[in-house]
């Protein structure tokens, strides 16, 4: 079966590394067959192990290809033809070949039937990713890359650490499910190094910090693969895992109350992607049929809209340079298509009936419910009303609608971006509201076979009445909502502000050590030293004799008749006699102890 | 006709756009009390049941949020921009 399999990820490698070499004339059509290449090749693939290789002790697996791969592997290569369209126009070759790598590492890990083909592909993604950070050129991004970069590494070492460990005790190191009943110190390990990449509190403060400051369609890419990546790994190694339930939850109420918080439109979206992807690890957790279904149906609805909803900023990004609240305002009249298109954005995650939210997340809501988790089915509905709040009515309100807070610089640039940008939006949208009218689409992909039907009336209803009136309550308090020009603080304080106060206790406390440390061991002791043993003999007299000096004069006196026996090394025979005796009474107490 | 000018005209009949939204509110309440209209036999819990409850639900989740965001961020959450350039 292994040959003439082409791994997808290789594809794509093989063009990001001719990318370069492409000729001006050319460039466009290339960069649109090699996505559009990938695809068709995940598509056409049948279910089966591939790539097989031995190495060492073991069989690395490069393509395990089956109905759970397969969902993730179509909608991955389908954004990656999206996000490569929308940036079509942009001259930055290395940024694309960043991406493209980015997007390799993904499919790498997505069909990695092994845990050690995963780790490789899931470095390469953070590796690769982190470029699309630093190509904002910003001395934020920068930073904020090595924020990125760090965490990314820690969460590496944790996973790599998880899989050594559960090496020793299994027999293979094939990648399925792992015993969630009774996880060892080994499977605790990979899940925290899955749930860092999915970006579960405390360990997703990356995200917000990261996609906020990347390129316009840097951060495209970045909203798609690396949580959808970690959700996948989870629903393949975790299914089940009882803990994930409440920390689906934790996350989808966290990230939908700080997307209250923040003034900036990426940064709330970002923080919506922490909320959407607790969703799918409460999904996860639950590990029924249904629910796994969902979490699948979820991720794909979500990485359209998300995407979309992140070009819709980001053309605002790039036409205006702003994506602030407290800078932007009344746009819609300059950039109507992309206002239409980010609405159908909003839509579809607020779950409004006949969009693609609405199909995907009541599958993970209902099977909470149908397992009598009905606190955690009530808190997720919870959050789906701050969800449509903050996305569908607060960005609306506040960069499409509302006051004009726009500079006049702002205002004279804004317009809809180029076709290329308005295309990519308009294929996501089409498919975000296709998704909701027409079901079969996205439920014949799913990995298990469960009829489910979100369209009952008292579904129907529920999300109406929840929506509506949620709209109700933010018109009533719409004055609440004025944009404040603040940063809202998160658990990167922790290595952002926590790390400087470590440095400076460290640098007063460890370097203070130091110092003492050099002024007594290398200038105090050896000096001391140095000078004792210039006259130890004298040295030693003279603490012995000077208490049984009667006065200063005496004193001198005995000095000075010590100083002189020591240079002439002249010693009186009752101190080499004494000597002798305290050597030998010493050495015979010895003698009697041991 | 334009995109632009269906927005504006939306715009300037934002009180007749009101009135219709406050109707399909109460639209909404009604219809989720007629069992003919909304099936609610397989409701998860028993409060699933109460007609317009998701109503409530939804207002009051609206509200919590708003407030509550406001108190974390006036509790310490929120800083000055320029916080963390030091």
């Amino acid at each position: 079966m292994t040959d003439l399999w082409i791994h997808p990820a290789l594809i794509l490698l093989i063009g990001a590394a001719l990318l370069p070499l492409v000729p001006e004339r050319l460039r466009r059509g290339y960069i649109l067959f090699v996505p559009a290449l990938v695809f068709a090749q995940i598509y056409f693939m049948d279910h089966g192990m591939y790539g097989q290789v031995p190495f060492i002790a073991w069989e690395l697996t490069f393509g395990r290809v089956d109905a759970l791969s397969q969902v993730f592997g179509y909608i991955m290569s389908l954004m990656a033809l999206i996000g490569t369209l929308y940036g079509l126009h942009v001259r930055r070759t290395g940024e694309l070949v960043a991406a493209w790598v980015y997007v390799s590492g993904s499919l790498g890990a997505i069909y990695a039937g092994d845990l050690l083909t995963l780790f490789v592909f899931w470095e390469l993604m953070a590796f690769s990713s982190v470029f699309l950070i630093w190509y904002r050129g910003r001395k934020e991004s920068l930073s904020s890359g090595f924020r990125y970069l760090m965490v990314h590494a820690a969460g590496g070492v944790s996973l790599l650490a998880g899989i050594l460990l559960y090496a020793r005790t299994a027999d293979s190191l094939a990648f399925n499910a792992f015993n969630v009943a009774q996880p060892g110190i080994g499977e605790w390990l990979i899940l925290i190094g899955f749930i860092l990449n999915a970006a579960v509190p405390p360990l997703h403060a990356w995200l917000p910090d990261g996609y906020a400051e990347a390129t316009f369609n840097g951060s495209v890419f970045l909203c798609t693969f690396t949580t959808k990546t970690a959700v996948y790994t989870l629903v393949r190694g975790f299914p089940g895992m009882e803990i994930l339930i409440w920390l689906g939850v934790i996350m989808v109420l966290y990230g939908v109350t700080y997307a209250f918080l923040v003034n900036d439109a990426r940064r709330l979206l970002s923080y919506h992607i922490v909320s959407q992807v607790g969703y799918m690890v409460t999904g996860v957790g639950i590990g029924t049929q249904l629910a796994l279904n969902g979490v699948c149906a979820h991720a794909f609805a979500h990485i359209l809209y998300k995407g979309l909803l992140f070009m819709g900023t980001g053309s605002v990004l790039y036409m205006t340079g702003q994506s602030k609240f407290t800078e932007l305002g009344g746009l819609y009249k300059k950039m109507p298509w992309t206002f239409v298109f980010t609405l159908i954005g909003a839509l579809a995650i607020s779950a409004f009936p006949l969009f693609s939210g609405f199909v995907s997340k009541a599958m993970t809501v209902s099977a909470a419910f149908y397992q009598d988790m009905v606190w955690a089915g009530f808190l997720l509905s919870l959050a789906s009303v701050g969800t449509f709040v903050s996305i569908g009515l607060k960005i609306s309100y506040l960069v499409w609608f509302g006051k004009n807070r726009c500079k006049p610089e702002t205002w004279d640039k804004a317009a809809d971006p180029p076709w290329n940008m308005n295309l990519a939006m308009a294929i996501a949208a089409f498919l975000c509201i296709f998704i909701g009218v027409y079901t079969p689409y996205l439920y014949n992909m799913l990995p298990f076979d469960y009829i489910y039907d979100p369209y009952t009336s008292a579904h129907v209803s529920k999300a109406m009445q929840l929506l509506l009136f949620a709209m109700l309550g933010f018109f009533v308090l719409i004055k609440k909502l004025e944009p404040k020009e603040v940063v809202a603080l998160d658990t990167d304080w922790l290595y952002r502000r926590g790390a400087q106060l470590f440095y400076r206790a460290a640098d007063k406390g460890l370097n203070g050590l130091n110092q003492k440390g050099e002024n007594i061991g290398m200038r105090r002791i050896p000096t001391e030293l140095g000078r004792f043993f210039a006259k130890p003999g004298g040295h030693i007299q003279w603490l012995l004799m000077r208490p049984f000096a009667r006065d200063h004069g005496e004193a001198a006196r005995l000095r000075e008749q010590i100083d002189q026996r020591s240079r002439h090394g002249s010693y009186p025979v009752g101190v080499s006699v004494l000597l002798s005796v305290l050597f030998l009474s010493l050495v015979s107490i010895l003698f009697f102890i041991f | 006709m334009n995109i632009v000018d269906i927005l504006e005209a939306l715009n300037r009949h934002w009180k007749l756009l009101l009135r219709l939204f406050i109707v399909v509110l109460v639209l909404l309440v009604v219809i989720d009390a007629i069992p003919a209209l909304v099936d609610k036999d397989l409701a998860y819990t028993a409060l699933d049941r109460i007609p317009g409850f998701w109503s409530v639900f939804g207002f009051f989740g609206c509200i919590f949020f708003i407030f509550f965001s406001k108190f974390l961020g006036r509790i310490g959450i929120w800083q000055r921009e320029d916080y963390y350039d030091d």
